[in-house]
Formats: structure tokens, sequence, C-alpha cells
């Protein structure tokens, strides 16, 4: 083994080859992006290069900051609702026999290989009046008349909890069939009810897998672009239907960019602070 | 007195049984080893007495009371686990402070409590420790502190030495039977090392595929065995079958042994333990009870000498002292002697002992 640090390019020759992809696939496009975002619209055609700010001082009116906050608060309501729900179905599935769990995760699987589009129209169709599930209310006498739940807050919320779930269980997943079985039995010999074990020992034994997993699924809403205009209003539109409205439609490549790399700062910065409060709170 | 009182419990999982009609009487303030090879349904005895495992029959009663289907919670035992269980993100003392936690015990008291039980398992000012940094022994101490923190009707272990080294293991062996002694407090531990059984318990249960063989104290167990299981499990002993020619009378491969407590007829089957046996040279004249073979193997072992000797094709062991050394060498011709008062006549079953590779 060498321990010292690796000084001829033969010894860093294993993490050239991720180190290029990393550089051809993520710094150069984000670069690119960043050199578009302060590049000059031309009105009508497309951009030039330049070095204007331009772009990113439209992001100091009301309407940007609004939707700029709506995005954030929704991706974190996201995380949050998928990781509640998630964290205790894991923990029931990985103590699961061994093909039950298997059938569990192949069926999660399943529904990663759905794309956003066939999602959207899913949920649009399950909640809409004519064929959703407000005649089933009716049919057993709950309801006087069906209803359309779509396009609503609601809606859009439950369609990206319904995209981000399988994510969710996929990353507790491990973290959980690891968790040794005698921690909660012990916490059970020493008076704690079943929920009071859950939570006082499960829940804050795995408080790190819990903050990646809140992050990952932050992260993940936050790039959601199809299914805020598939089951949400025109106020529920995120910074990301911005974004793809801009660049596509409005042929605003600049604005467009600058949105993007704002966007991408503002996640980066968020998960910086969420690792940093808990890091702190472990010292 | 109380008492904890196992009345035939069972487990099934499916077709197998786990723990097969357990009976067991427990007085209050008694040290209990369940002691048995892997897999013979200790560990799963104790977990139906610590309320983990529900029963698929019997009864477990305390202090007369049946507490057969009471949670885990509400029985106020403390455990220890193999794996110790230790909580990861509490420190030593906030670990075993936790139940008092739970039963909502205000925080400076629950830190004195911890404070007076760390002192109890000799790790005084360690409180602040995070759990990953503390080593093997102390790590044990802590699970010990912790389940002893609600002063419990019940202490029990499970395999609490297994993943220490074998030093460390004699010398809490030791401890953990003067901190019992110390408390008074009715303890069950699990082991399948007989060392460790002989050493700290008042009452020793040697189960085998699921069933209590013989529970009695340490000593009785090892020279009364119960069954050839037992005779065979608890230290080393010399399996003898032969045919009752007449009353008092056993004729054993190699030749006759003359002792009490035979059936009348039949087979039987002794049990005689090593250091019983007595050895001559081959010039000794026959008598009694004195069989003659051939010295195959001798080990020195420092503090005693093994020696096997091959008698009618088979082996018999004998354990001397050093200066008691007979002067033969390995090939030569040894004459054994077999006291009568050292064979114990086994129930003559016999399976037992030929199951078990020896």
């Amino acid at each position: 083994m060498i321990r010292r640090a690796p000084r001829s390019l033969a010894e860093h020759a294993p993490i050239l080859f991720p180190a290029l992809m990393l550089i051809v696939f993520f710094v150069i496009p984000f670069g690119l992006m960043i050199a578009v975002s302060v590049a000059r619209r031309i009105p009508g055609g497309f951009y030039e290069p330049d070095f204007v700010f331009a772009n990113y001082e439209r992001f100091l009116t009301a309407f940007f900051g609004g939707v700029l906050s709506f995005s954030l608060e929704l991706a974190a309501l996201v995380a949050a609702v998928a990781v509640g729900i998630g964290f205790p179905f894991t923990y029931r599935l990985a103590r699961l026999p061994r093909a039950a769990q298997v059938r569990w995760l192949v069926f999660l699987l399943s529904i990663l290989s759905l794309s956003e589009v066939i999602i959207g129209f899913a949920w649009s169709t399950l909640l809409s009046r004519t064929a959703g599930i407000t005649n089933l209310l009716v049919a057993v006498g709950l309801m006087a008349e069906p209803q359309s739940l779509s396009p609503s807050f609601g809606a859009l919320l439950a369609g990206m909890v319904y995209q981000a779930f399988p994510y969710t269980v996929l990353v507790l997943y491990p973290a959980l069939a690891r968790l040794d079985p005698a921690l909660v039995e012990a916490s059970r010999t020493l008076g704690a009810s079943p929920v009071k074990a859950f939570f006082t020992v499960v829940v804050p034994s795995q408080r790190n897998t819990i903050v990646a997993t809140l992050i990952m699924a932050f992260v993940f809403a936050l790039g959601s672009y199809l299914l805020p205009q598939l089951l949400g209003r025109p106020q529920h539109w995120t910074l990301s239907v911005l974004i793809t409205d801009q660049a596509i439609y409005q042929s605003n490549m600049p604005f467009a960019a600058a949105m993007a790399v704002f966007l991408v700062l503002v996640s980066l910065a968020l998960v910086g602070l969420a690792l940093l409060a808990g890091r702190k709170e472990e010292a | 007195m109380s008492a904890l009182v196992l009345d035939g419990l069972t487990k099934r999982y499916g077709s197998f049984t786990a723990v097969h009609g357990a009976s067991l009487r427990i007085p209050h303030g008694q040290f209990v080893c369940l002691l048995g090879p892997s897999g013979c349904g200790k560990t799963t005895l104790m977990r139906m007495i610590a309320g983990l495992e529900e029963p698929s029959g019997g009864r477990l009663l305390i202090d007369d009371g049946d507490i057969t289907t009471t949670p885990a919670h509400k029985r106020d035992f403390g455990m220890v686990f193999q794996s110790l269980a230790l909580f990861p993100h509490l420190t030593a003392g906030e670990n075993i402070a936790y139940p008092l936690r739970i039963r909502g015990v205000p925080a400076a008291e629950r830190r004195r409590k911890a404070e007076s039980l760390l002192e109890l398992v000799r790790l005084p000012g360690m409180g602040d420790r995070p759990v990953s940094r503390l080593s093997g022994g102390q790590r044990q101490r802590v699970a010990i502190a912790r389940a002893l923190a609600l002063e419990p009707k019940l202490f029990l272990l499970d395999e609490p030495l297994s993943a220490l080294d074998a030093k460390l293991r004699e010398a809490m062996q030791i401890e953990l039977k003067q901190l019992q002694r110390r408390l008074g407090i009715t303890t069950i531990v699990v082991t399948h090392d007989q060392r460790e059984a002989l050493t700290m318990a008042d009452l020793v249960v040697v189960m085998s595929e699921g069933q209590i063989r013989q529970a009695a104290p340490p000593m009785e167990v090892y020279r009364r065995p119960a069954d050839a299981f037992v005779a065979d499990f608890i230290g080393m002993t010399n399996l003898l079958e032969g045919d009752v020619t007449a009353p008092g009378r056993l004729s054993v491969p190699g030749g006759e042994l003359a002792l009490e407590g035979l059936p009348r007829q039949g087979r039987a089957l002794l049990s005689v333990r090593p250091e019983e046996v007595l050895l001559h040279p081959a010039t000794t004249p026959g008598g009694a009870n004195r069989l003659s073979g051939t010295l195959s193997f001798v080990r020195d072992l420092g503090a005693s000498v093994e020696f096997r000797i091959e008698v009618a094709g088979r082996e018999i062991v004998a354990l001397t002292r050093p200066q008691d050394r007979p002067a033969v060498e390995p090939g030569g011709a040894v004459t054994v002697e077999i006291p009568a008062g050292a064979c114990v006549v086994l129930p003559a079953e016999g399976q037992a002992a030929g199951e078990r590779p020896s």
C-alpha cells in the first residue's frame, strides 16, 4: 500500500479517467452555461458573447423571487413527505422475510422505469372527475357527486412524492437493512414501547442517513418540470418550468442559463448548510 | 420467596421445535447458566423469558404472576445482548440513562444515577465518551450498567463475554459473579462455554436439541451427570458400555468391572472422569476393575499429564498429576484401574453419546 500522497503521473492514473469524465460531462457544460448566462440576448435572434449581468438582475423582481421560493419550498415539502413515509416503510420492509423484500424492491424499481410524463398523466386521470377516485367514493356513498381533484397543489404534491418515493426507499434500504435488530430489542427490554423504540432509537441512530436522503429527494424534486405543468396550476409552476419556457419557447438562452446557474448555486448552498448543521450537532 | 417458574415453555417455528417443554424453577437471587452447544435452544429460551419471542406453548410465572403474554417493555427485566446493542448515537452515560429517560426521570437525577452505575461497573468519569471510543471490555461494562439501571427483577445475559479475548473473559466472569452476589439479583446467562458456566453459576441448566437435559449445581452436573450427553458435554469423560453378567458385575471390552448401582440385567453405560482413572505398570497383578491396555499417546499439559490408552480396541483417557506419572513410554503395556466409586451409571440410551463426534 502507498500511504503517501501520489506524486508521479502514473500514481495519479487510477483517478484520471473519472476526473476526465467529470470534466467532459460536468465541468465543461456547466462552464458553458455560466458563459451563456452572462451573454447578451439579441431580441428576435439568438445571443452573442458578452459580459453583462442583466439576466441576473431580472431575478430581483418579486415574480422570480416568488417562483424561486415556491420551488424551494415545494422541493423541501416533497422531500419531507417522501422521507416521512419512506423511512417507516423501509424500516418495516427491511424486517420482512427475504422473498417478500425482493418482491417489494422489484416493484419499486419498476416504478423507476416510468417516465415523468406517464406518472403525470396517470395521476391526472386518477384525480379527474370523470374517471378518478372520487367516483369510488361516490359509489360507496361517501360523496354526493364526483369531483375533479386536479390540477391542484395536492395533486402536484402527490405526483411528485410518488415519483421521489422509490428513490427514497432505495437510498434508505441499505442502512436500514444493516441496522442491528438487537438495538430495538434492547430498547424494548429497557422499557420502550415499539413506537417509542422507533423514535428514540431507530430514527436518531439513522440521522445521517435521513439527512442524506432528504438532500437527495430535495435536489431530485427541484429538477421536476413536467409534473408542475401536468398536475399544478400556473401559480404552482417551478423555476424549472420557467427555465424550460425561456430556453425553448422564448428562445432566451442567456436568461434560462442564468436561472439554471442560480438554481444550482442556491441548492448547493442549502445542501451545504444542511451538512454543516448536521456536523455541528455531531461535534 | 419469589421465584421465576418456567412451565413447559415451548417454541416452534413451523415444523421445527426450538425449545421443547422447558420446565424449571429458579429461586430468587440465583445465578443460572443456560449451557449447551449452538442450536440447542438456549438463546430462544432466554428470548422467551425476556418477552422478545412469544412461546408456542407453556407458561412463564414470576412471583406467582403469569407473565407469558406480557410485552417485553412491561417486564422490567434487564438484558445484555450478544452484540451488546449499545445505542450508537448516544454516549456511554446516555446509554445507561436511556431506560430512565424512557420513564421520564428528570435529567439531573438521570446523570447522577448514570454516574453511580458507571462506578458500579468500574468506569467512573467515562459517561461523556461516545460508544465508538470505548474498548470491548468497556462496552461490555456499559451494557451491563444499562441493563441494571432500572434495578430489574431479572438480569439476562446472552453470551455476554463471547466477543472478549480469553484473559479478559476470565476476569469478567469473576467480576460478573461478584457483582451478582453483591446485588443479589436473579441472573440468567446463556453460554456455550462450560468453564464459564462452572465459574459463575449456582445452577447449571444443560440443554440439547431444545430440551433441558439436567438442571443442577455445577459440581453435581460434573460428578453426577444425568445422561451421556451431559457427561460428555461438561468436561472430558470416558463412556464405557457393557453387559451386566451378574448382579453388580459389568462386562466391558477388555475385562470386567465390579460396581454398584447397575441394572439387574441388559446393557449399561458408565461415565468415568479421566482424573479418576488410575494407571499402573503392566507388571502389577490383575484384579478387580483392572484392564490391560497399550499406551498410545501422552500429552503433557504442564499442570497435568493426559494419557490415551487403547483397551480392547477402545480408547480410555486418564489424567494424572505430573508427579504420579507412571514410567511407561508410548507403545508400552499398561494396566488401567477404574475404581468402582468413580463410575456413574447413566441411563443406557447410548445414542446421545454415539451421535457426538469426540
